[in-house]
C-alpha cells in the first residue's frame, strides 16, 4: 500500500470515528439516549479516533500484546467494546425485568384492593 | 390464626373452579387468593363466579414465581400467619392440606413441602422430571446436608417468617428448588411430609422436553451462584 492510500483510509477512519462521536452526543442532547448507556459507546469511539489519528499507536499496541497483523488488533478492540456494551445491556434488561415484575405485582394488588373497596361501598 | 391459600393460575379455566370449591369444602376457615398470571382464557371470570376467593389479575404474565410472590405480598399486607401454596391445575388435593399445615401449626417448621416420594405411591412422572428431582435432591444433600425427596413440589405451607423472606426474594420461574436454599440460608426449618397427588386433570404441563432441560440448567446455576452469595 502506498502513502496516499494510507492517508486516504486514515482520513476516512478519523471522519468515521468523529461521526460516531457526534451521533452519540447528539442522541444524548436530544434525550434519546441516557448518559449511562452512552459511556461505553463513547469510549469505544474515542479509542478509535485516537488510533486513527496516531497510526503508530495501533502498531505499538499490537506489538505490545503480540499481535502480528496490526489491523487484527482493531477487530479485537472493536469486539471487546461490543461485548462490554452487550453485557451492559443484559444487566440493564435484568434490572428492567425485576422492576417490571414488581410493577405488575403492585398493579395486581392495587386493583384487587380497589375492587374490595368498591364492593364494600356498594 | 389467619390462614390463606395462594393459588397461582395461568390458563386454568377448566380446573380453577374445582380447586376453589374443594378447598372451601375441606378447609372452610382458609381465605383464598387466586393469582391470575395474565391468563388469556376465562380463568379470572370463572374464579370470580365462585364468590369464594379474592382474585388478583396480573396485567401480564410474570411467571409462576412472580405470581406466587404476589400471593406472599398479599398475605403479608393482610397479616396472615399461615399461607399454603396450591396449584391451580388440581393436582394437589385439598384433602391433603391438613398434613402440610400441621408442622406449621405445631411450630415445628417454617416451611412444609408436600412430597410425592416419601411414601411408595403410584404417582408417575416423566423420567426427565424424576432425573431432575434426583439431581436437586443430591444438591440439597451436598450443600445443605439435608435430604429433600421432592424439591420441585409446589404444594407447600409457610409461616409468617417464610412469607416475609420470600415476598422479598423469590425466583420468577421454577422457584421451588431455589426457595429451599433461600430459606435454609436464613436458617429456617423446612420439613417434608408425605402427600398423594393426582395426575393433572386437564390442560398440559408447562414442562416440555426443552423447558425441562432449561429448568435444570437454570436452577443448577441459580443454586450454585447463590452459594457464592453470603
Amino acid at each position: 500500500m502506498n502513502e496516499i492510500d494510507i492517508i486516504r483510509i486514515q482520513i476516512l477512519a478519523i471522519l468515521g470515528s468523529l461521526g460516531l462521536i457526534i451521533f452519540i452526543i447528539n442522541l444524548i442532547r436530544k434525550k434519546r439516549l441516557r448518559e449511562e448507556f452512552s459511556i461505553l459507546w463513547l469510549l469505544t469511539a474515542v479509542i478509535f479516533l485516537f488510533i486513527s489519528i496516531f497510526r503508530r499507536l495501533l502498531d505499538k499496541f499490537s506489538y505490545l500484546i503480540g499481535i502480528e497483523y496490526p489491523p487484527a488488533a482493531l477487530f479485537l478492540i472493536l469486539i471487546l467494546g461490543l461485548t462490554l456494551v452487550s453485557i451492559h445491556f443484559s444487566v440493564a434488561i435484568s434490572e428492567l425485568k425485576e422492576t417490571n415484575k414488581r410493577l405488575l405485582q403492585e398493579i395486581g394488588l392495587i386493583k384487587a384492593e380497589l375492587e374490595e373497596k368498591w364492593r364494600r361501598e356498594k | 390464626m389467619k390462614k390463606i391459600a395462594i393459588i397461582p393460575a395461568f390458563n386454568e379455566e377448566r380446573n380453577i373452579e374445582g380447586v376453589i370449591l374443594s378447598l372451601r369444602q375441606y378447609q372452610p376457615d382458609f381465605d383464598i387468593v387466586v393469582i391470575n398470571d395474565g391468563s388469556t382464557d376465562e380463568t379470572s371470570t370463572i374464579a370470580r363466579k365462585t364468590g369464594q376467593a379474592v382474585i388478583i389479575d396480573l396485567p401480564a404474565n410474570v411467571g409462576i414465581g412472580g405470581a406466587v410472590q404476589t400471593g406472599f405480598l398479599y398475605s403479608l399486607r393482610k397479616n396472615y400467619d399461615l399461607a399454603i401454596q396450591i396449584d391451580g391445575d388440581g393436582q394437589h388435593e385439598a384433602s391433603e392440606i391438613q398434613k402440610i399445615i400441621e408442622p406449621i401449626l405445631t411450630n415445628q417448621a417454617d416451611m412444609v413441602i408436600g412430597s410425592r416420594f416419601l411414601l411408595p405411591s403410584k404417582y408417575r412422572s416423566t423420567w426427565l422430571r424424576r432425573l431432575g428431582i434426583k439431581i436437586f435432591s443430591l444438591l440439597n444433600l451436598i450443600f445443605l446436608g439435608e435430604k429433600f425427596t421432592d424439591s420441585t413440589s409446589g404444594f407447600r405451607a409457610f409461616n409468617r417468617r417464610a412469607i416475609e423472606i420470600l415476598s422479598r426474594e423469590y425466583p420468577d420461574d421454577f422457584p421451588e428448588p431455589e426457595a429451599i436454599f433461600l430459606l435454609k440460608k436464613k436458617g429456617l426449618r423446612i420439613v417434608e411430609v408425605p402427600v398423594s397427588m393426582k395426575i393433572r386433570q386437564s390442560g398440559k404441563s408447562s414442562l416440555t422436553f426443552f423447558r425441562s432441560i432449561y429448568y435444570m440448567i437454570k436452577v443448577l446455576l441459580a443454586i450454585s451462584v447463590s452459594m457464592l452469595r453470603k
